[in-house]
């Protein structure tokens, strides 16, 4: 992956994991102002209408205050301390080796069986090796292009496909959204672009992990993805393996568009590094999702296994326009340590018949925070729509805490609400039925937990699951006790 | 196989056991016997090495290793096996994927390989096969929504599958109608083996009218205070605790 031309930003304070970079020229000063996005843009050769977009964005962020209603704690974030633009990374920058990577992340890393190649370039350290997928990436993008499936860059495909670019982007979560989407417009770095033609079923999963120039495209990542008419794509994002990075604040927009009968599937594995024992270096991962279901009978499916980063939010959503659509959201998210997360989703019924399903499951131990924080709400016109929301926690000791924010708002009378919530510990019966069948405590509560999520796991991928379920083992190693 | 001396053992700082006695040879099934709150379920705890449950006093050996030093989970790749009075659900762990995580983990501990899928399933098929019991068990969570009987049998199938050299039965019969008690019944009369030593822990005589035991112990107030063969059950039942309890009173 070294190889690719990625852009890289970097946070110059707060990051005392050992990172030094150096500045070279092509890197913009900290700070934010017109100037640095108007410089982001000619850097990447932007066509004028990418421009006026960001500035506008740029301008509209500047009236906004920082969002602090989600139930986490951080300290306030100085934008103007952090550098928006860097060229890609050079050999030197970052740790020079394993030895100087946090030893519990090479454990894992070992746990998980992953080949030193990739623990270097997961962990930040620069290689030289390219690795074999590259060859697989290019058999893959081949297959692609003979379905007509554009997979690409979005800053390729700002300059391949433009007229694309310019319909959809911000159509679904627009550049005044929310502050953090706003930031991400005015200066988003790079990220995954996807446009499945008419009648087209993807002939394959799409995983950022085949495009090779996927990796480190930076904080303020942006994806779009267009479905059009009866076509259908499943995407997996991210990787059970944790991912290292020099970004503390990692601010991202996804869009997902499907038009009439379109299907789109959305995975993703999170594992950023969530920090120390104490939480300190972990990354913020504030993101902004939404699929819009602008068709009739489309489908948007988000599933999500959240295990890493110091802070979480996150809400992806479906706008269920068309008639009969169908929105549904999978969600697995673990809080240990001190990790804090406020996640939930949104569904929107705007047209007649639409059908959504929320199952979140949420998991503390540790000091670990969460909050779900769901809103299901039904427009006046979307008659007979039907909601099923269960929304369970589970805690492992007594120092975590889980609460939920269902926010429910009906405007028609045919609606059809269901809403389950439970909260449950591990018990001590259940533990010690387990041990006295032979199973050591660890291998009890992962059985447990993953008990718990099985109604999300099946939901992913295949081997997303099985990858999944072993990642939960060992995200809970002592949890317990 | 096991030999329990002197045991006195407390829960939440109250003493339950007072100084219990009791020797098991290999093969042999021994009933126990006692009104409520004479400490039965306290002892199988004690034995299955549950969190909240103090030993005072006293020792406990299986085949001459002491006990106390292991943990829950030794205890059972040991060959200890508890059958639970309220057997636990587990939700989302599916029976066949709890029961092959758990007999690969005491085969690893005693340095044996896992068993393969195929050879599992076989073993499975063949154990319902001698308990009479349906193969819909083995797509169902772990006791998860079952009946009381239906949890009782699930026991019995565990006790089949991991084949232990002690199983201690607690309350099995209770909550049981007749015809659930004779089908859990007719499963462990099934699995009794020259070698293998049961305690069955009861309330009622009624269990040993299809489980005849070697020898009958009563418990009172976390002692054995008499011991004999089956008719022992047969007395107790007729002239009920209160004939012996009582008599320990006035002695």
């Amino acid at each position: 992956m070294s190889t690719a031309p990625a852009v890289d930003e970097l946070v110059r304070s707060e990051y005392e994991h050992g990172f030094i970079t150096d500045i070279d020229a092509d890197t913009l000063p900290p700070g934010l102002n017109e100037d640095v996005v108007r410089a982001i843009s000619a850097r990447k050769g932007e066509p004028d209408f990418l421009l006026q977009w960001r500035l506008k964005a740029f301008r509209h962020w500047l009236t906004m205050p920082t969002p602090e209603w989600a139930a986490v704690h951080y300290p306030p974030i100085d934008f103007q301390s952090i550098s928006y633009f860097s060229a890609p990374k050079k050999a030197d920058d970052g740790p020079k080796s394993l030895d100087e990577v946090d030893p519990a992340l090479i454990e894992t890393y070992n746990k998980l069986g992953i080949p030193i190649e990739e623990q270097k370039a997961l962990a930040g350290v620069a290689v030289d090796a390219v690795f074999d997928s590259v060859s697989v990436a290019t058999t893959f993008r081949e297959k692609l292009a003979e379905a007509g499936v554009i997979f690409c860059a979005i800053s390729e495909a700002v300059h391949s496909h433009p007229e694309i670019v310019k319909q959809y982007l911000g159509s679904v979560v627009p550049h005044t959204d929310n502050f953090y989407a706003a930031l991400n417009a005015a200066v988003f770095s790079d990220g995954t672009f996807v446009y499945v033609p008419k009648g087209v079923r993807c002939p394959m999963e799409l995983s950022t992990y085949f495009r090779i120039n996927a990796r480190n495209t930076g904080q303020f990542e942006r994806t779009l993805i267009i479905a059009e008419e009866g076509s259908y794509v499943s995407y997996l994002e991210g990787c059970t393996a944790p991912m290292r990075d020099e970004n503390q604040l990692h601010a991202a927009v996804v869009e997902l568009v499907a038009l009439d009968d379109a299907q789109i599937k959305y995975s993703t594995v999170q594992n950023w590094y969530p920090g120390d024992e104490e939480g300190r270096g972990g990354i913020y991962n504030f993101v902004t999702k939404r699929g819009d279901c602008r068709g009739d009978r489309s489908k948007i499916s988000w599933t999500q296994v959240e295990t890493g980063s110091a802070i979480t939010w996150k809400y992806p959503s479906c706008m269920l326009r068309g008639e009969e659509s169908v929105g549904e959201f999978y969600s697995v998210a673990i809080t240990k340590g001190r990790q804090q997360a406020d996640t939930g989703t949104k569904m929107i019924h705007m047209g007649r018949n639409t059908r959504s399903t929320v199952v979140s499951k949420g998991i503390s131990a540790g000091h670990g925070q969460q909050t779900y924080r769901g809103l299901v709400r039904i427009a006046q016109r979307a008659g007979e729509a039907r909601n099923h929301t269960q929304c369970d926690s589970l805690l492992i000791g007594d120092r975590c805490a889980a609460n939920t924010f269902p926010y429910i708002e009906v405007k028609n009378p045919t609606a059809q609400m269901e809403h389950e919530a439970t909260t449950s510990k591990i018990g001590e019966d259940q533990l010690f039925y387990c041990r006295a069948r032979g199973l050591s405590e660890e291998d009890a509560v992962s059985m447990i937990v993953n008990g718990f999520c099985k109604e999300v796991f099946r939901e992913l991928p295949m081997e997303f699951a099985v990858e999944a379920q072993k990642l939960l083992a060992i995200s809970l190693e002592g949890a317990v006790g | 196989m096991l030999k329990i001396d002197g045991l006195r053992a407390s829960v939440g700082g109250h003493e339950v056991l007072t100084g219990l006695n009791l020797e098991v040879g290999p093969g042999e099934v021994h009933a126990i016997m006692g009104p409520n709150g004479s400490g039965k379920s306290t002892l199988s705890y004690v034995l299955g090495g549950r969190e909240g449950y103090e030993v005072t006093a006293g020792e406990v050996r299986l085949e001459g290793e002491d006990l106390f030093a292991l943990d829950p989970e030794e205890r059972a790749q040991k060959g200890l096996f508890l059958a639970f009075q309220y057997p636990v659900e587990l939700p989302g762990v599916n029976n066949t994927y709890f029961l092959k995580a758990a007999l690969n983990a005491m085969r690893k501990a005693r340095g044996e390989d896992s068993l393969d899928s195929v050879s599992f399933m076989r073993l499975m098929k063949e154990r319902l096969k001698v308990l009479h019991l349906d193969e819909t068990l083995l797509k169902r969570d772990v006791n998860a929504g079952f009946s009381g009987g239906e949890k009782k049998r699930n026991e019995i199938f565990q006790l089949a599958m991991l084949e232990p050299k002690l199983a201690i039965l607690d309350e099995t019969d209770s909550g049981l109608d007749i015809d659930a008690l004779r089908l859990v019944a007719d499963g462990v009369n099934a699995l009794r083996t020259p070698e293998r030593s049961m305690i069955l822990v009861t309330h009622y005589q009624r269990l040993l009218e299809y489980i005849q035991p070697d020898r009958v112990h009563v418990l009172s107030r976390g002692r054995i205070i008499r011991s004999g063969g089956k008719d022992l059950a047969h007395e107790l039942e007729a002239k009920g605790y209160g004939w012996i309890t009582g008599e320990e009173v006035a002695a």
